[in-house]
């Protein structure tokens, strides 16, 4: 059996991939989306393994929740895309700024 | 010794993977290595006895979620719009705020507090446990309100997420039901004398 600490590594690489392509890809908000389900992963993940070596299911329920926010969150977020674009015929972060007056 | 080598597989792909997301320039290209990273990860839930969860995995995100992504790349023609101007810039702060993070985690999860001889569960359940079953009867008592919860969520965001995206077309014809229904029969129906 793989001991708990690796299935932790892989997590924590997953959560600091995901931090280094927000600060990367900050004028692609499609790909901020996708960092975010990265992090969203690496957190499951790490409730799945916590999950399985404390012989507790709470975990992967925990882990059933977060995918429905995450499902919920992206149909949300791609759908306010959609209509911004329709708006100004462009998804660039740095034109996402007329709420400052 | 299979188990492992499983386990690095599916383990360093998906780290691979990740780095493949950030990395590529195009963001379909993007899509299709996040895609490989949660084929992988599902490999992992498999390999931690939660067989409903790396299902569950594939469908809701592979095959859900995934694809609404693509749908929307190819709809608002980002591909090539959106160009990656001083990402470099960058780097430096954010690769470093990673770098600690990580570096932290790993310290931590290496630390022998989450060593194997500490946990209650070492070995593999039998295949007389089914976890389908197991977190089904969980799910439907114990988290009973947190179940509904998610349903709701869910409902929201899909109201949400038509109303957000709905567009009223002039040159269309639409059904006035509300005209429909309180119509007479006065307002439709002439009587002519033969």
């Amino acid at each position: 059996m793989v001991p708990l600490s690796d299935f932790l590594v892989v997590g924590a690489a997953l959560f600091s991939i995901g931090i280094v392509g927000l600060f990367l890809n900050r004028k692609n908000v499609i790909t901020i989306l996708m960092c975010i389900e990265l992090m969203l992963l690496a957190v499951n993940i790490n409730f799945t393994a916590f999950s399985h070596f404390l012989g507790n299911l709470d975990g992967q329920i925990m882990v059933f929740f977060v995918l429905t926010v995450a499902a919920a969150e992206v149909a949300v977020g791609l759908a306010i895309l959609v209509a911004y674009y329709r708006q100004r015929r462009s998804i660039a972060v740095e034109d996402i700024n007329t709420l400052q007056g | 010794m299979l188990e492992t080598g499983f386990f690095y597989l599916f383990g360093g792909l998906a780290v691979l993977s990740a780095l493949g997301v950030i990395i590529s320039n195009n963001t379909m290209y993007s899509v299709m290595w996040l895609i490989l990273c949660f084929f992988n990860a599902s490999g992992l839930f498999f390999l931690l006895d939660a067989e409903f969860l790396g299902v569950v995995l594939v469908l809701i995100y592979v095959g859900a979620v995934m694809v609404l992504f693509m749908f929307v790349i190819m709809m608002l023609e980002v591909n090539r719009a959106v160009k990656r101007e001083g990402w470099l810039q960058y780097l430096p702060v954010g690769g470093m705020i990673a770098l600690i993070l990580f570096i932290e985690l790993v310290a931590a999860s290496t630390s022998g507090i989450f060593g194997s001889e500490k946990m209650a569960m070492m070995a593999h359940y039998g295949s007389e446990v089914n976890n389908t079953v197991e977190i089904g009867k969980v799910l439907y008592t114990e988290f009973l309100l947190g179940f509904e919860i998610a349903a709701i969520i869910l409902l929201v965001a899909l109201v949400g997420a038509i109303v957000l995206t709905i567009r009223e077309r002039k040159d269309a014809k639409y059904q006035n039901i509300s005209e429909q229904v309180k119509v007479r029969k006065e307002e439709r129906l002439r009587k002519v004398s033969m």
